[in-house]
């Protein structure tokens, strides 16, 4: 009885009630927002990752903007039916430069996440622009304007310069050099240093991806950005294996 | 409560304020629905104490259970692993050519290469096998390989691709591109003698010495093909880019040269086996010969 009456009390008087309720109201945003603070602890410590390349990056925006994450994820659970469709689990490192990340969560079609080298680029190319050539009962659109619209490749320094004020560790080099670059990895005879670019960015697969070296498209910047998902870090190492299983509190 | 009237017809308390004669009844709520509360406060206490659960600043608790979805995963693959244990010790050690004449072992493998299949190789091959024409996928139901047909040379075209970038074992070949090579009549003349071949066409004099001097070195002089350089066969019905004369001009023009990917770091060896068996087994596979027609892929193979 004693506690009803002390909440009448509350009932009763306003300001009382106000302080009450911001107290209630900041425990619930406390519990949301004061995780983001550390969330760099919460991403596990692996070798491999790197930001991504102009050309992949313009890729993805691409990707943003067609909105393919509305029908794909790019996040493999740790479930058996999953790991064994799609490989190995993707890990929170494995996101750690993306802005947005582009987990999803409606799987109309497969997820993405290890998509990278499991199909050549004539195969992507072609599922692009045609899906239902290769794929007869998928019901995804057809995307061959991509392969007609050239790549807008003036942004390319902007874009870098936003990523590295949100955290991404471009080098000035790496801004400076942002449009070369995106020439370069579509096009390794444009007169550029393949191995500079590689040695900035490893495992960088530079080559004309859209299958008409002529002339550089969107086409070109998806089909790398999709060849290289899930491709950088070495998750099947042994260690690593042994080392993620046993992590605790995840 | 200084006012505490019964209400008559149910027996409840009344809450004690009235308004214009309305009053309020301080029903308690239902038992059911209380004791319900209750068990779910409890469930909470006893999950937080045997899950993960409060987030702290490097990670969440862990439980005393010690639970993790990856730990759950990993436990559940290992159960599927030692299922599958004795058959995948008995792949790895047996040796590709060997494994029809185990048909116990070669029927699992065939099964297992089948939803491999499906995962991996359906997308171009499409889920029956058959390939496509128009997109130059081969059909892997027919006996016309390109590359070899015997369980040894499919599972080293799965191993390492077909003009794989970045592979350094991988079948290679390059068809010059004939573009302003021929005139017109000559192209009409090759095309022509091309078809002949598989007797779609008749062929000439000048058609048969175009053919000798172009493409008898790849082809073989009666296009017989040759899989040491994945020069398909023209003497057969069976045609990878279309048997039609536009479709052929197009092709000695500009050729299409297909590319599969290498599996080699993909797929683990027991699986690339299991799918060199299915593929084998939908119809065209061929004999082994242990004198290889192709030397060189022969010292390349891994024992």
């Amino acid at each position: 009885m004693g506690l009803a009456t002390q909440h009448k009390k509350l009932e009763k008087n306003i300001n009382l009630l106000a302080i009450f309720s911001f107290i209630a109201v900041s425990i619930g945003g406390i519990v949301e927002i004061a995780p983001l603070f550390w969330i760099d602890n919460t991403i596990e410590e692996v070798e491999g990752m790197r930001p991504y390349t102009p050309l992949e990056q313009a890729g993805r925006n691409i990707y943003v903007r067609e909105g393919c994450y509305a029908c794909h994820s790019q996040m493999i659970r740790p479930f058996r039916d999953e790991v064994e469709r799609y490989g190995h689990y993707s890990l929170a490192a494995e996101s750690m430069y993306d802005h947005p990340f582009q987990w999803g969560s409606k799987r109309t079609g497969p997820d993405l996440a290890r998509v990278g080298g499991r199909y050549s680029d004539e195969w992507h190319v072609q599922h692009l622009e045609d899906p239902q050539s290769v794929v007869p009962e998928s019901i995804m659109p057809k995307y061959s304007f991509l392969g007609e619209t050239p790549l807008n490749t003036d942004n390319a320094f902007d874009m870098l310069v936003a990523l590295r004020r949100v955290g991404v560790p471009y080098s000035d080099r790496d801004i400076g050099e942002a449009m070369a670059d995106m020439i370069l990895q579509a096009d390794p005879d444009s007169g550029g240093d393949v191995e500079d670019f590689q040695q900035r960015y490893p495992k960088a697969q530079v080559r004309d991806f859209d299958g008409d070296p002529s002339k550089l498209t969107e086409m070109d910047a998806l089909v790398a950005y999709l060849q290289m998902l899930g491709t950088l870090v070495d998750v099947d190492s042994a260690a690593a294996q042994e080392r993620l299983a046993e992590e605790k509190g995840r | 409560m200084a006012n505490k009237r019964i209400d008559e017809p149910t027996g409840t308390e009344f809450v004690g304020h009235e308004w214009d004669g309305i009053e309020e009844l301080d029903t308690p709520m239902p038992r059911w629905w209380l004791w319900s509360l209750y068990a779910t406060i409890v469930w909470g206490v006893i999950y937080v104490i045997l899950y993960p659960a409060w987030p702290l600043v490097n990670k969440a608790t862990e439980g005393v259970l010690g639970w993790s979805s990856r730990g759950e995963l990993a436990e559940e693959m290992s159960v599927v692993d030692q299922a599958r244990a004795t058959v995948r010790e008995e792949l790895a050690r047996i040796p590709i050519e060997r494994l029809p004449e185990n048909s116990e072992l070669f029927g699992q493998a065939v099964a297992g290469g089948r939803s491999a299949f499906q995962v991996h190789c359906s997308q171009c091959h499409g889920s029956g096998a058959a390939g496509s024409q128009t997109l130059g996928y081969p059909n892997l139901n027919d006996d016309d390989w390109l590359w070899g047909g015997d369980l040894k040379a499919i599972e080293y075209t799965l191993v390492n691709g077909i003009r794989a970038p970045g592979v350094d074992d991988t079948r290679m070949s390059v068809m010059p591109p004939f573009e302003g090579a021929f005139d017109s009549d000559q192209l009409t003349a090759v095309t022509n003698h091309v078809l002949s071949l598989s007797g779609k066409a008749t062929s000439t004099a000048s058609g048969a010495q175009l053919y000798q001097d172009n493409c008898s070195v790849c082809h073989g002089p009666s296009g017989e093909g040759n899989r040491e350089l994945g020069a398909p066969r023209l003497n057969d019905a069976i045609w990878l880019y279309g048997s039609s004369p536009e479709q052929l001009r197009t092709q000695i023009l500009n050729p299409k040269m297909g590319r599969m990917p290498h599996w080699s770091g993909r797929l683990d060896p027991v699986t690339i086996k299991m799918l060199s068996a299915y593929v084998w087994s939908l119809g065209g596979g061929e004999e082994f010969v242990e004198v290889a027609e192709d030397p060189a892929v022969e010292v390349d193979e891994e024992p």
